[in-house]
């Protein structure tokens, strides 16, 4: 049967793509933010997970303002990165695991979570960064993905309570299919970030770790943070850290935290990321 | 009504209401995403934009890039980074334009620990600060 074995959170910064892509990754800006994930590539090679669920938002890229799920799990067996307005970054296509992510599907339904089916995606840097963050630059992603896109852009994003329902339910999802698969789990966005209007900028460096804390440590709290504290305490964008509450519904309720980094700044964002493995 | 988050200042939550508002900005703004319709508006600013049945106001905004306005009239962050992009601004450079600091200040802020949480949770800390 499959097993999740562990979890990653990873900001997903699009400047850290663009500066990877350019291979500035040792400069004083982007170098410690990639020192910060050298451990990280590391213990994923050694984790050699055989398939990445992967918990992201799409950006208005692959999905207009004429459909906006709150859900969208993608059963394609590839995606292509997009074209967000510069250029598809220079990256592997995505192998998606169609058999994996049906069986999925299915599941959730069954398990009263309503999800959208993406039989073609596009996917942007919300996916392919955290890709890059954890693998560099291969010429193949090491191993397929199940990718999850959640509506954090049109107010208002699913709960954090019911992002965190949602992961257990992938988890009973993934530990009812018959192949036997080694499964990472990746909860990305955040942290703390605000992109727009006049208050653009805001950092919440206390907040985050707290966040950080609750998360490992006490989940069944921490997923009650309402959407009033995200967008007052850590930015209009910072509530994209509803989606590492997915991540960690589907983990066990005892985690060991292996890995932890945090940078300020890129770009505009506070880079956030752990590494958490079933206890 | 009022929302709870009414009172965040310097925010505009992209909400059901502002979506509505900024329906046709905003799929103007995503077609910017792909080359043909890059070199569409490039070839043609007016004649593009008025294929978008957006408002008189929104098309001004749009076109002599009013990033705040934008926001204001329903534009959404990501969709109006796809205008940016064609005018080859990043969300850093953008930033710099929507807070008035210009793009070397607000780098600076940034690196030095972003703009700080305090007196930047309530409209009330806003307004005192222009009282006094
Ligand atoms: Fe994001």
């Amino acid at each position: 049967m499959a097993r999740i074995t562990s979890g990653v959170a990873c900001s997903h910064v699009p400047a850290l793509g663009v500066a990877s892509d350019k291979g500035i990754t040792g400069d004083d800006y982007y170098g410690p933010i990639f020192k910060g994930f050298e451990f990280s590539k590391q213990w994923i090679a050694e984790e050699k997970p055989d398939v990445i669920f992967l918990v992201y938002n799409d950006h208005c890229t692959a999905f207009d303002a004429r459909v906006i799920p709150t859900f969208a799990l993608g059963c394609a067996s590839e995606y292509q990165p997009a074209d967000e307005g510069w250029g598809p970054r220079p990256v592997p296509v995505v192998k998606g695991h169609r058999d994996l992510s049906a069986h999925i599907a299915q599941s959730l339904v069954l398990d009263e979570f309503d999800i959208t089916i993406m039989n073609e995606m596009e996917v942007d840097h919300g996916l392919t960064v955290p890709l890059t963050m954890m693998f560099g630059q291969p010429e193949e992603w090491p191993c397929p993905v199940v990718p999850l896109a959640v509506n954090v852009v049109q107010y208002p994003a699913p709960h954090g309570r019911r992002c965190y329902a949602l992961g257990k339910a992938v988890r009973r999802a993934i530990e009812s299919y018959g192949e036997d698969l080694k499964v990472c789990v990746f909860g990305t966005g955040g942290m703390s970030h605000q992109l727009q209007h006049q208050r653009a900028g805001l950092i919440n460096a206390d907040w985050d770790a707290r966040f950080m804390d609750l998360l490992v440590n006490d989940p069944e709290f921490g997923s009650q943070i309402e959407h009033i504290e995200y967008l007052r305490e850590a930015g209009s964008e910072g509530i994209e850290l509803v989606m590492w509450y997915v991540m960690r519904g589907a983990l066990n309720e005892q985690v060991n935290e292996v890995h932890r980094f945090y940078h300020v700044p890129a770009s505009n964002t506070a880079v956030g990321h752990m590494i958490l493995e079933n206890a | 009504m009022a929302k709870a988050y009414d009172d965040i200042p310097g925010t505009i939550v992209f909400d059901s209401e502002q979506a509505a508002r900024g329906y046709h900005l905003n799929q103007f703004c995503i077609s910017l995403r792909l080359q043909a319709n890059r070199d569409a508006y490039k070839a043609d600013p007016e004649g593009y934009i008025d294929t978008f049945p957006m408002t008189p106001e929104q098309r001004t905004a749009a076109l002599t890039e009013d990033w705040l306005g934008l926001l204001e009239l329903g534009g959404n962050i990501y969709y109006t980074s796809k205008l940016a992009a064609f005018h080859g601004i990043n969300f850093q450079e953008l930033a710099g334009l929507m807070t008035g600091m210009g793009s070397t200040d607000y780098r600076a802020m940034m690196v030095s620990g972003g703009r700080s949480i305090d007196g930047n949770r309530y409209q009330s800390e806003w307004d005192e600060n222009d009282d006094g």
